[in-house]
């Protein structure tokens, strides 16, 4: 990759927000010619990113009901913003595209959370008992839907301790359960979590235990920062890299799609 | 030719949305959202609604903040640029209000087994999750025919469906384009509809293009005429989202306090389009309005 030799490159003189880190982590999950369900916030961007570099032919489903294959004409917050209705593929019905994703048509999708556990159980509605609630958070959207559904997701969240928890609070999104064979006993069709993307790092899931698994962290973080952040004893990859920084061609692409910095400011 | 149906936006909510009705409102998700008519039902004081929706965006937060709400069914409350909403935050922490927790796949499910006549419609979603502990209509079945394990989803008709459309005739006959989330489905499996437009357009308009009607008229209560109806959200070849207003609702229901001046401001002192105009102000209406118009080409069904 490219993006490698920036990194080995000390003299790099790169400068990036943290957001287009990750942003430009979120984007490299997407393989050319797939079928990516885009989540709000990052994943928006990360979408178009792709889109722009390695992955043109890659087809945007969006779930009020919006399928694109280009990119929208300006930049937009959200993903109802007129700019990305306009010369749409199609707009059509919510349940047209969870169709889709219900047959096993959709390749890749991206879930944001407050609460993740070491299966990729995803969090993202009560924190606290049922009995006795601490805090409502919005709830599922799709998130339960794609995390049920799409052949594999990916997790882009904020990396503390409160956040990584041994045991979510609540399942809104299932990943792997409690383990390896979980996802087939309950009746899920496929899928599951195959990549976190954090504010610290990025983990991966071991392909037997299903546990997660640190792969990389950020330029300056250390494996020990990441262990102190995470709420249990979290397993470390044999070798973790530094996660490549985002390449200037990117950042000139996350500048154009972003031009204010609102998702991916400083 | 059949009565009139229109009305104002006023007498529409009071004689189609009883209190203690359940009302499907945002169903186009992100754009389109009824405002005006969730502004009516706070006005009017409307008590114990259950709202039904799939991502409401600041729409339920406004009317649960109104004191309007007993229960909501819905799969995302909150404020779609900024994150979490308070006064629903609020509500159903301090136990207010009773929450039903959908999945988009789920609510639009729910309403298509109304809209079909059938107890309920299998999925394949949620299996293992905790979906299942907050939404009584939820249970596993068994597939008859794959022996599959599968999430059978209660049949949901609301009392009403609000929608703004971009423009109807007076008998309900009304085009909608753009994205339309669970809005056809949410039309169909209720028992009343009430629509609010942003222009009202004589019936020669409606039926030179049928494909675009969004559910037939003769299932519509009530036309209301509401120009900007759908502001701050976007309403396809009418105005843009405005952004900023979202932004700001961030910070007026963090507090009950800052709420009440934010209903007193946006919702008590207005009683027309006509104020709510004047309180945006021209500049801003200027700044949404749309500036690359794409037009259609047109159709023919010619005969």
């Amino acid at each position: 990759m490219a993006t490698k030799s920036k990194i080995q490159n000390p003299k790099s003189k790169i400068k990036y927000t943290l957001p287009q880190l990750m942003v430009a982590a979120a984007a490299r999950e997407v393989v050319d010619n797939e079928v990516v369900f885009v989540g709000m916030r990052l994943p928006l961007l990360g979408f178009l990113l792709a889109k722009s570099t390695h992955a043109p032919n890659a087809i945007g489903v969006y779930e009020l009901g919006i399928i694109r294959d280009t990119v929208a004409p300006e930049p937009i917050l959200t993903m109802g913003d007129l700019p990305n209705l306009s010369r749409a593929q199609w707009l059509a019905d919510t349940a047209d595209l969870m169709g889709l994703l219900q047959q096993g048509i959709v390749d890749v999708s991206f879930i944001g959370g407050a609460q993740v556990d070491r299966f990729g159980n995803l969090n993202t509605s009560y924190i606290g008992s049922l009995d006795k609630i601490e805090t409502r958070l919005p709830g599922s959207g799709g998130a339960c839907d794609l995390a049920s559904l799409a052949k594999r997701h990916i997790i882009i969240m904020t990396h503390q301790k409160r956040r990584f928890v041994p045991k979510v609070d609540y399942i809104t999104s299932a990943g792997y359960g409690d383990g390896a064979g979980w996802r087939e006993r309950v009746g899920l069709p496929r899928g599951g979590p195959s990549t976190v993307i954090t504010t610290l790092g990025i983990l991966k899931f071991d392909p037997d235990t299903k546990e997660m698994v640190l792969a990389s962290t950020h330029p300056g973080v250390t494996v020990q920062q990441v262990l102190d952040n995470t709420g249990w004893p979290l397993r470390v990859a044999p070798e973790v890299n530094e996660t490549p920084l985002p390449t200037e061609a990117e950042l000139a692409m996350l500048q154009k799609f972003d031009p204010e910095g609102f998702w991916t400011g400083a | 030719m059949p009565d009139s149906k229109l009305l104002s936006l006023s007498e529409a909510i009071a004689r189609f949305v009883p209190d203690g009705s359940s009302v499907a409102l945002g169903t186009a998700q992100e754009t389109l959202i009824p405002f005006a008519a969730g502004n009516e039902l706070i006005r009017r004081r409307k008590r114990n609604l259950t709202l039904i929706g799939p991502i409401s965006d600041i729409l339920f937060d406004q009317i649960i903040g109104g004191g309007c709400v007993r229960k909501i069914q819905a799969a995302w409350v909150g404020n779609v640029i900024t994150g979490s909403s308070y006064n629903f935050r609020n509500a159903v922490e301090q136990g207010q209000i009773e929450m039903e927790d959908h999945s988009n796949l789920m609510l639009s499910m729910a309403l298509r087994a109304g809209a079909m006549g059938v107890p309920f419609m299998p999925a394949r979603t949620a299996l293992g999750s905790d979906l299942f502990k907050t939404n009584a209509g939820l249970k596993t079945i068994s597939c008859p025919f794959t022996g599959d394990t599968l999430t059978a989803i209660a049949a949901i008709n609301p009392d009403v469906t609000i929608i703004h459309v971009q423009r109807s005739d007076e008998y309900g006959n009304a085009h909608c384009w753009g994205n339309l989330g669970i809005t056809r489905e949410a039309c169909l499996a209720s028992r009343c509809v009430i629509i609010t437009a942003e222009e009202i357009v004589s019936p020669d308009v409606i039926s030179s293009d049928p494909n675009r009607v969004v559910t037939p008229g003769f299932r519509i209560s009530a036309v209301a005429q509401a120009p900007w109806g759908a502001h701050p959200s976007p309403v396809p070849g009418y105005y843009n989202r405005d952004h900023q207003a979202f932004i700001d609702y961030r910070e007026s229901s963090k507090t009950p306090e800052v709420f009440a001046k934010w209903q007193t401001r946006w919702v008590d002192s207005v009683q027309s389009s006509d104020d709510y105009l004047n309180l945006l102000g021209k500049e801003r209406t200027t700044k949404l309005s749309l500036k690359n118009h794409v037009l259609s080409e047109v159709v023919d069904y010619g005969y």
